[in-house]
């Protein structure tokens, strides 16, 4: 601050403009005494005289007034700008010229209270808003958007003709408007501005229109006072208790008692076992209490206070408003038929961004089932290990970049070395357990969970329970933002697109290549399909290695925006399951149809009920149970042959 | 046909002697009762593997017998001990209460013990209100009824949907996973009405037996959960020894034969559904109060898999074999997991038993489901010379997942 000041001292020392040079030195002349002595009531002329001087040294001279480096040679009552320089002053004159060095103990430095500082602030908000440099610009609308005042819209309204560069302009026009509507002493001006603003959906306009629509709740023993924004009925609007505590706070009626001041009162008054006549031992029942209360407010022992009947009898003598705390009618009238267009826009918006999430989710979804549907849906081979193939999948992502530092490489690695490890895994599974129990699904099932089981403690034994981290290489990092409200991350765009191509990676497969017809085959009938020359134990092989690699993947995807723990797979295998079944078996389309399903019906849900995602769930899940009851093959259920039984 | 029901089924002779024995052994051994022994969390730690053997009972007659793979039935048995934890929970914190407000100098009303008990137990999810569902919890006879006309209603409810659609095999294995997941989610949120995942806690104090020491009352639930085992065992087995058995037997092994020779397929597994529901809150019931808190990490669908474990390592089909299932199973893993095991050195790594339990049991599970699908009770078969017939293995029915030949007995 002080070094931009001393910049611009002697940018305007190297081009001075003598005509005006003079003026501002001449009205501190002039006030010498006010501005040796200032007070806060009688300053404010002199400050604004010379702000409006229009010479370029107002701006050195009241800042460095405000900075306590305006001061006074005491030998001849000299008035100077002063800058710290090793242990003396840089001396300014008033007028801009450089008047030396000298040593500090020759000045009085003028000390303007808190008050007058506040004023000269206020004067120079003018000045750094036509500041020549953009930065400093931006500096002050900021610190007026953050904290608006009234006296900030003259200064920003006169430096709007000055402004030469569009997007501050536009910024500008902008604040002129927020304050406007808050400050201008004219309806008609603010109306204008609020009704400028409809159809606005960003934040800070939605900021600066709401608190001219806050109301209060108030209470009126006959006509309402101020600006109503609707009258309430008390039990429906609010609640008799309610009503009865804003009466309490307008000293309306007294407050009631309360059962602990009841208590209280009582145990405070006990003799010899009675309490207002009525033995200790019976007042554990609230009408004797309140019976033994009354008995000695009777006797005068304790203060009075409202009964029901009371209580009852002043609700009724008054009425209950919501009143703006904004006066003006007109304007809040303005203001929330502007709010109201601008939250029907929002609400589009927000429907689109959550559109956006539903089909971010869905394709996460899609991409942690896809490989059980090819295990699931293809062989009718139940999996229960396969969340943790997710998770391998994941922790080979973090292994490769222990390795390798650079982001973008390591991921390209990953993916292909996740797809290998966790086929490989796939198959020796296959192999080892599963070949033996294709006629026992239930057993497979149990299999397959024993296995789950001994991977996830083994994963937790060798990385640990704490949760790694998989880093998405930097070009990932952000969002597209597309307004206030809609957005989405690049990381969930990038996964979409994954899930896009796998989606195209399993049609090729399965339609286009002979190793999809031989699954296709096998699928169907494996005697058949083998006496035409199939392995169907190779091509059950491949299927399940091809499923459990494509869980691999899928684990580095869902590891880089999630954190990679040795449960994280576990997370995602009912509502994987719940994905294939509710699709359909043994039809990537259903798998498609099932995960948008689950994904937009989970984001809907959590929409309604922002604060309990675990509720979220819980909801889902109860409807894919009823789901089931309806179309029990799932969305896309197939038909004739195809569908086996 | 007038031979006596033990004439007919001598194992259940067998069982209800061997646990007549164990329970006198314990007691004599106990702190409570006996010489001291063996200590009174050895006790507690007794009587409730008596109650799992009692909920691993009910999940052999379900998959065992009728062959559906429920991978649910902890909910039913959380859910029995959620309710008399409930009870338990109100009236001692209402003991305590009375008991505060009675220093006041005036006799508690009802409405301030009521709000009193609000505040002590919700105070820690930020509420002081207490929810509708606690409303029968001042009563214990209510909330006994509660403990199984919770669980029966929820069983009947979702059997009744999934049955009716034909949901079978391991879709039905899927959705009960996900129907105990659901509740399990549901209960860990803060204002479920029970605690959210805080639980109820302090379930071993019994209201009104402040003074009676927990040796005494660990051996007086031992004997509890040993008698509703013997009764569990021996109405199990009456049920599975009739008709009735044959037919859910049949079932199992064909389902669309027995539908076509006129039973109601669906009638029968929803009656052994809403059953076996109904014996598993009842083992909650008696479980909760000898653990002494219950959250809802207890219906987590891994508890359930565990549960189905049990069995298949006991042998399912077999009462017995789900009895010493879930003893043998879940003692051993209370052992290795409890960190008294020596660590065994293997070169530059040791092997800590804790860590490595679950592998252990993971890989021995697939392993017994590979290679002696019988479990541990094949191996009474081998004792009393029982010797299936040699068909190479076939299926007893047509479909996928009927019963194999070599893992049908007698």
């Amino acid at each position: 601050m002080r070094l931009t000041a001393l910049l611009v001292a002697a940018l305007t020392w190297l081009a001075p403009l003598p005509a005006l040079a003079q003026e501002a030195a001449a009205i501190v002349a002039e006030n010498r005494d006010m501005i040796e002595k200032p007070s806060r009531q009688t300053i404010g002329p002199v400050i604004s005289a010379i702000a409006v001087s229009g010479d370029p040294m107002a701006d050195d001279i009241l800042s460095a007034w405000a900075d306590k480096r305006l001061v006074i040679r005491k030998s001849d009552d000299a008035m100077f700008l002063a800058a710290p320089e090793g242990d003396g002053f840089a001396l300014t004159d008033l007028d801009g010229s450089t008047a030396g060095n000298a040593a500090k103990g020759d000045f009085t430095e003028l000390k303007p209270n808190a008050g007058v500082r506040g004023l000269i602030e206020t004067a120079l908000v003018q000045f750094t808003l036509s500041d020549p440099d953009p930065a400093r610009r931006t500096a002050a609308l900021t610190s007026i958007a953050r904290d608006p005042t009234p006296e900030a819209l003259e200064p920003l309204r006169a430096s709007l003709a000055t402004e030469e560069d569009p997007a501050l302009k536009a910024q500008k026009e902008r604040l002129e408007r927020f304050l406007t509507l808050r400050f201008d002493p004219d309806p008609a001006a603010r109306v204008t501005a609020i009704e400028s603003l409809a159809g606005d959906i960003s934040l800070d306009t939605r900021g600066a229109l709401n608190p001219l629509v806050a109301t209060t709740r108030a209470a009126f023993a006959g006509d309402p006072a101020g600006n109503v924004a609707r009258t309430l009925a008390v039990g429906r609007d609010l609640t008799e208790a309610e009503a009865y505590d804003l009466l309490v706070a307008a000293n309306l009626a007294p407050a009631r008692l309360t059962l602990e001041e009841q208590r209280a009162a009582l145990a405070a008054n006990i003799v010899d076992g009675f309490v207002g006549g009525i033995p200790v031992a019976e007042l554990n029942m609230q009408a004797a209490r309140d019976r033994a209360y009354t008995a000695l407010e009777a006797a005068g022992t304790v203060p009075s206070a409202a009964t029901d009947d009371e209580a009852k009898a002043a609700l009724a003598a008054h009425r209950f408003f919501e009143v703006f705390v904004e006066p003006d009618a007109t304007v809040t009238t303005a203001a929330t038929a502007t709010l109201a267009s601008i939250d029907r826009k929002v609400a589009a918006m927000q429907a689109a961004d959550l559109g956006l999430d539903a089909l971010s989710l869905a394709a996460i979804y899609f991409l942690a089932a896809i490989g059980l549907a090819i295990t699931f849906g293809v062989m009718g081979v139940i999996n229960m290990a396969h969340g943790e193939f997710i998770t391998i999948g994941a922790y080979t992502g973090f292994v490769v970049q222990l390795y390798v530092p650079d982001y973008t490489l390591s991921i390209l690695i990953a993916l292909p070395l996740a797809f290998a490890v966790t086929f490989a895994a796939g198959v020796a599974m296959e192999r080892l357990v599963i070949r033996h129990l294709y006629k026992r699904p239930l057993e497979t099932l149990l299999a397959t969970f024993g296995i789950s089981i001994a991977l996830q403690q083994i994963l937790k034994n060798v990385f640990g329970t704490q949760a790694r981290p998989l880093t998405a290489p930097g070009w990932l990092d952000g969002a597209l933002t597309f307004n206030d409200v809609v957005s989405i991350s690049y990381i969930r765009i990038a996964i979409f697109v994954l899930a896009l191509i796998f989606l195209g990676f399993f049609l090729y497969l399965m339609k286009r290549t002979r190793l999809g017809l031989e699954v296709r085959a096998v699928t169907q009938n494996p005697a058949m399909a083998a006496s035409m020359g199939i392995n169907p134990d190779r091509i059950n092989m491949l299927t399940f290695g091809l499923g459990s690699g494509i869980a691999g993947i899928a684990g580095v995807a869902i590891g880089l925006y999630a954190k990679v723990t040795s449960e994280m797979g576990a997370d995602y295998i009912v509502q994987s399951f719940m994905t294939v079944v509710v699709g359909g078996v043994g039809n990537v389309w259903g798998t498609l149809a099932g995960s948008t399903m689950i994904g937009s019906l989970q984001k809907v849900i959590e929409f309604l009920n922002p604060s309990n995602t675990l509720a979220a769930q819980t909801y889902m899940i109860l409807f894919i149970i009823l789901f089931i009851q309806f179309r029990p093959r799932g969305i896309i259920a197939l038909r004739g042959r195809a569908a086996g039984d | 046909m007038t031979r006596s029901f033990f004439a007919r089924n001598p194992s259940a002779l067998i069982f209800i002697a061997f646990l007549a024995l164990f329970t006198l052994a314990v007691t004599l051994m106990s702190e409570g009762l006996g010489a001291g022994l063996i200590s009174t969390s050895f006790v507690k730690t007794l009587g409730k593997t008596l109650c799992l053997c009692l909920v691993a009972l009910a999940m052999d007659l379900i998959w065992g017998y009728a062959g559906i793979l429920s991978l649910g039935h902890m909910a039913f048995f959380a859910l029995g001990g959620y309710m008399i934890g409930m009870w338990l929970m109100y009236a001692r914190t209402e003991e305590i209460v009375v008991a505060a407000l009675s220093q006041g100098g005036l006799p508690a009303t009802p409405e301030e013990v009521q709000q009193g008990i609000a505040t002590q137990i919700f105070g820690v999810v930020g509420s002081s209100d207490l929810p509708a569902i606690w409303s029968f919890a001042h009563s214990l006879p209510l909330q006994l009824i509660l403990a199984l006309a919770v669980p029966g209603l929820l069983a009947l409810v979702f059997g009744w949907l999934a049955f009716r659609s034909r949901v079978t095999g391991v879709y039905l294995s899927i959705l009960t996973q996900a129907m105990t997941l659901a509740l399990a989610l549901y209960l860990f949120q803060n204002d479920s009405g029970l605690r959210g995942n805080n639980g109820l806690s302090g379930l071993q104090n019994l209201p009104g037996l402040g003074q009676t020491s927990q040796d005494l009352i660990s051996i007086w639930f031992f004997w509890a959960s040993a008698l509703a085992l013997a009764l569990g065992y021996l109405t199990l087995n009456w049920v599975v020894s009739g008709k009735f058995g044959s037919v859910i037997r049949a079932i199992r092994d064909d389902e669309a034969r027995v539908r076509f020779l006129g039973y109601p397929v669906e009638t029968y597994k929803l009656f052994v559904f809403t059953l076996t529901a109904l014996i598993a809150a009842l083992a909650g019931v008696l479980y909760y109060p000898q653990a002494g808190i219950i959250n809802p990490a207890e219906l987590a669908p891994i508890a359930s898999i565990y549960l189905a474990v049990w069995v298949a390592i006991g042998g399912r089909g077999r009462l017995y074999g789900a009895v010493i299932g879930a003893a043998f199973v879940s003692l051993l893993s209370s052992l290795f997991t409890s960190g008294r095991l020596p660590d065994i050195p293997l070169g530059p790594v040791s092997l800590n038993w804790v860590d490595w339990w679950l592998v252990l049991l993971g890989l021995a599970f697939v392993a017994v489901t590979l290679l002696a699908p019988k479990g541990i009770g094949g191996l009474f078969d081998r004792f009393q010379g029982v010797i299936p017939p040699d068909r190479k293995g076939a299926p007893l029915g047509p479909d996928d997942g009927s019963l194999q030949e070599q893992e049908a007995q007698q």
